[in-house]
């Protein structure tokens, strides 16, 4: 800490409390909406949904504040070297505990394969279970058929996923060359990498749009075909809200720098979105592993 | 040289001014003082539930209750006690003294401070709101197994999954600040082996925080869906297991569990010396204790299943590896005993509950160790012997070593010193009251009272009268802990020194007492000799 140390804080700020109650709105609207679209409560009504989409809309108007604040303190250069590192370091245990929430899901992913879909079909000292319970069940992954006998065919790995686990490497690459670019100051090349990058973030939605139709209509490959359907779908589905997520983030970073934001030492939120970037693609590569391929 | 930014207008009518002052504020001092007024508010409603439990429980047979009733009582005393009053306040007690100890003008994130803080009433009022619902609120235990919670929990659980993530996304954000805020803002000279032990748990609890909170969102996220939306997480028929639950669940439980102590342990580590008037003994093991208790807390967890369904070769890796953490705590109690002896001490208040932590612990800590043992546990399983267990190091662990730091650093806070008479009162009828509600639980569980059952056999009458006459007691020592800190915030004795307890060590004694709302604008010199004191090996 060779300069004087200086760290701005903020006297008051409204945005925290407004995004508290915009939490509050979402989770109460998200319980009531759930509630009034499955069939295990009597439907009464729909107000559930105005409120969940109220919430969401006033989070996206929070952190629009919020971040507006950030960056007009930040241009404004009131961010000191230590406060821009609180913020990096921020970030990272940010990503750490996103990595938590998928550990989570693998978890079930291989409790499921390597635990409960085997016991179930008799090994280990489940003999009984087996013979009692569902005689005709047998181990296999995918699982075309549960023990309660629903039916599904399997995603192959090679065609749709494939070419999606192409397009997000290709895009981690691209806003690496966009960084770099952004270190070098060549502000053309930034704005085209990162361009770039954005389309390709889409490319994989579209893609995915596309393959869970086909999941759904041909494969008879659902949230309700048993576990292999469930870590499917809670996977990838979570997955994508995170490349949705990402692919905002890149388009308003894009915005920026076309509003000449960010200089080559100065640039938190982009590294931020460009880790945030990496971070959904090693989770892709984990997901393509162990859900598609093996 | 610190910049400040203010964004309320001066001219405003006084009550308007109050409510964005605290709605708004970003100032440490004050997000810790709200985290501790909704802690031990929230304390008293899940109290009130413990009340409810004890006075049901007094007698065999149904008295005051129904079954489901009851069942919900004991579904919301543990979730608000754990999620609503244990760790609010230990996050109260990280944003007053982590930027104090550590010579930081305020947390790394203030704004982010806030939020954190005015997420959590709004996901109690969703968690408490269920009580009203149709089919009234969770049922299920606050470990909500499926498929209690699942296939047979009532409507309002979905509300409970929601009040859970926002609980997780408040945790989450207030362990990165405290994080960062250790990492990053340390005054120049304070490296990370001269940090105060209250700091170091608090790095390895927002650690924990960190690690466990997001596995619970995925676990009430695959509830929501099993219940909504046809998967089958926790459904054989579909591929799942009901235990995956368990195991999910304890994954994070496990580590909660020391998110709830770790602190303690470094409040303790704070109060013994100075009462004592010794150094810490073994500054460097207590650290890797704590280190090596965390690193620990992710391997365990099996030891909450061995009735579930599990492997031998399971129950045995999870009953040593359970067993091992008995050496790092022993470390940590050893050094506390170590640091007594042939001290010149003194028992004031906080000292008394610093000790009361102590021993009170290591009893439910020896308990703890033989629930580790698995043909043991066969027998404990879901009995009162378990209850007894997480109480002994509940109560007199985290909520003793709470009151132990609002009584030592009160006076650092308010200006004000507390009643030192009816401080040690509150202490001996809390201390007795505590054993009386909690011994008997021992022997009720051995001899075989299931726990979570609103009634029980003429066999266990006894254990259990003795029981809730002291709940009743313990409950009426919270009023008393209660009038104490506002007799002493409102008509205590002036403190004017900086070093309010001669003994103590640590830079927020260097601030005037009351401590002003901005402290340590400009980083305390620290100078190598004194602060490596507070540090040295005995
Ligand atoms: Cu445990």
């Amino acid at each position: 800490m060779g300069e004087t140390p200086r760290y701005y804080v903020p006297h008051t700020s409204v945005w925290p409390i407004v995004g508290s109650v915009a939490l509050f709105v979402l989770a109460y609207g998200l319980a009531t909406m759930i509630h009034q679209s499955t069939d295990k409560v009597a439907a009464e009504g729909t107000h559930g949904v105005w409120i969940f989409w109220t919430g969401i809309a006033v989070v996206a108007f929070m952190l629009f504040g919020w971040f507006g604040t950030v960056i007009r303190e930040s241009v404004a250069g009131m961010n000191s070297g230590l406060m821009d590192r609180s913020y990096r370091m921020g970030m990272q245990w940010f990503i750490v505990s996103e990595i938590m929430f998928f550990a989570a899901f693998f978890g079930a992913l291989f409790y499921a394969r390597v635990i409960s879909v085997p016991w179930l079909a008799g090994a280990g000292n489940n003999l009984e279970t087996h013979t009692f319970l569902w005689p005709d069940f047998a181990d296999t992954w995918p699982l075309f058929m549960t023990p309660g006998g629903t039916e599904t065919e399997a995603m192959a790995a090679w065609g749709l996923p494939f070419i999606n686990t192409v397009i997000l490497v290709t895009s981690s690459v691209t806003v690496t060359f966009a960084h770099w670019a952004l270190k070098k100051a060549q502000r053309i090349a930034l704005g085209i990498w990162l361009a770039i990058t954005v389309l390709l973030g889409c490319a994989f939605l579209l893609l995915q749009v596309i393959e869970y139709a086909e999941a759904y209509e041909e494969l008879g490959l659902t949230l309700g075909s048993g576990i292999y359907g469930s870590t499917f779908f809670l996977l990838t589905g979570f997955h994508g809200a995170h490349v949705t997520m990402g692919t905002i983030m890149l388009a308003v970073m894009l915005f920026r720098v076309f509003s000449g934001h960010f200089t080559p030492k100065n640039h938190f939120a982009f590294e931020a979105t460009s880790w945030y970037w990496h971070f959904v693609d090693v989770v892709w590569l984990f997901l393509f592993t162990f859900v598609y391929w093996f | 040289m610190i910049a400040h930014a203010d964004t309320i207008p001066k001219q405003r009518h006084p009550l308007i001014a109050f409510i964005l002052r605290w709605l708004l504020t970003t100032n440490h001092k004050e997000i810790g003082t709200l985290y501790l007024c909704l802690a031990f508010l929230l304390f008293f409603i899940g109290g009130a539930m413990a009340m409810v439990v004890r006075l049901e429980l007094f007698q065999p047979g149904l008295q005051f209750t129904q079954p489901d009733f009851y069942n919900q009582m004991v579904t919301l005393h543990g979730l608000i006690m754990v999620f609503g009053a244990v760790m609010p306040a230990f996050v109260g007690l990280a944003n007053w003294l982590v930027p104090l100890m550590i010579g930081a003008p305020d947390m790394a994130l203030p704004r982010l401070n806030n939020f954190s803080f005015w997420i959590l009433p709004f996901a109690f009022i969703l968690l408490l709101s269920s009580m009203f619902m149709e089919g009234g609120a969770p049922n299920f235990g606050w470990t909500f197994y499926a498929p209690l919670s699942t296939t047979y929990g009532p409507p309002s659980t979905d509300y409970f999954i929601l009040g859970v993530h926002l609980m997780g996304v408040s945790s989450v954000l207030g362990a990165i600040n405290v994080m960062v805020t250790i990492l990053n803002m340390r005054a120049p000279g304070m490296t990370l082996f001269r940090m105060p032990l209250f700091v170091w748990t608090w790095l390895i609890t927002a650690f924990l925080l960190i690690m466990a909170m997001p596995v619970l969102a995925g676990a009430v996220t695959m509830m929501l869906t099993d219940r909504h939306f046809g998967t089958s997480f926790f459904e054989a028929a579909g591929g799942g297991d009901p235990v995956l639950f368990q195991h999910v669940f304890w994954f994070f439980g496990h580590p909660e569990v020391y998110i709830m102590i770790l602190p303690g342990f470094g409040i303790a580590s704070q109060i013994i010396p100075t009462f004592a008037r010794k150094k810490l003994f073994g500054y460097h093991s207590m650290v890797y204790a704590t280190v090596a208790i965390a690193l620990l807390s992710f391997i365990v967890w099996g030891h909450h299943m061995f009735t579930s369904g599990m492997p031998l070769a399971a129950e045995l890796f999870f009953m040593y590896a359970t067993m091992l953490i008995a050496v790092p705590t022993g470390v940590k109690v050893f050094n506390w005993v170590a640091t007594l002896w042939r001290g010149s001490i003194t028992f004031e208040t906080p000292m008394l509950f610093a000790l009361g932590f102590v021993i009170m612990f290591t009893i439910g800590g020896f308990s703890g160790l033989m629930l580790a043992l698995v043909p043991a546990d066969f027998q404990y399983h879901d009995t009162f012997f378990v209850v007894a267990h997480f109480h002994y190091v509940l109560y007199p662990g985290a909520i003793f070593g709470t009151m132990a730091a609002v009584y030592y650093w009160l006076p650092k806070w308010s200006g004000r010193m507390y009643d030192e008479r009816l401080g040690k009162i509150h202490f001996w009828t809390a201390t007795i009251a505590v054993n009386l509600t909690f011994f008997p639980m021992h022997f009720s569980g051995l001899a075989g009272m299931p726990r979570r059952v609103v009634d029980y056999s003429i066999a266990f009458a006894d254990f259990n009268i003795v029981s809730s006459i002291g709940a009743g007691l313990l409950g009426l020592t919270q009023i008393l802990f209660l009038y104490i800190i506002v007799k002493a915030l409102t008509s205590g004795e002036k403190v004017t020194d900086a070093q309010v307890w001669e003994g103590a060590e640590g830079l927020e004694w260097t601030l005037p007492s009351p401590a002003p709302l901005h402290s340590f604008h400009t980083p305390p010199e620290i100078e190598p000799d004194e602060a490596h004191a507070a540090t040295d090996k005995a």
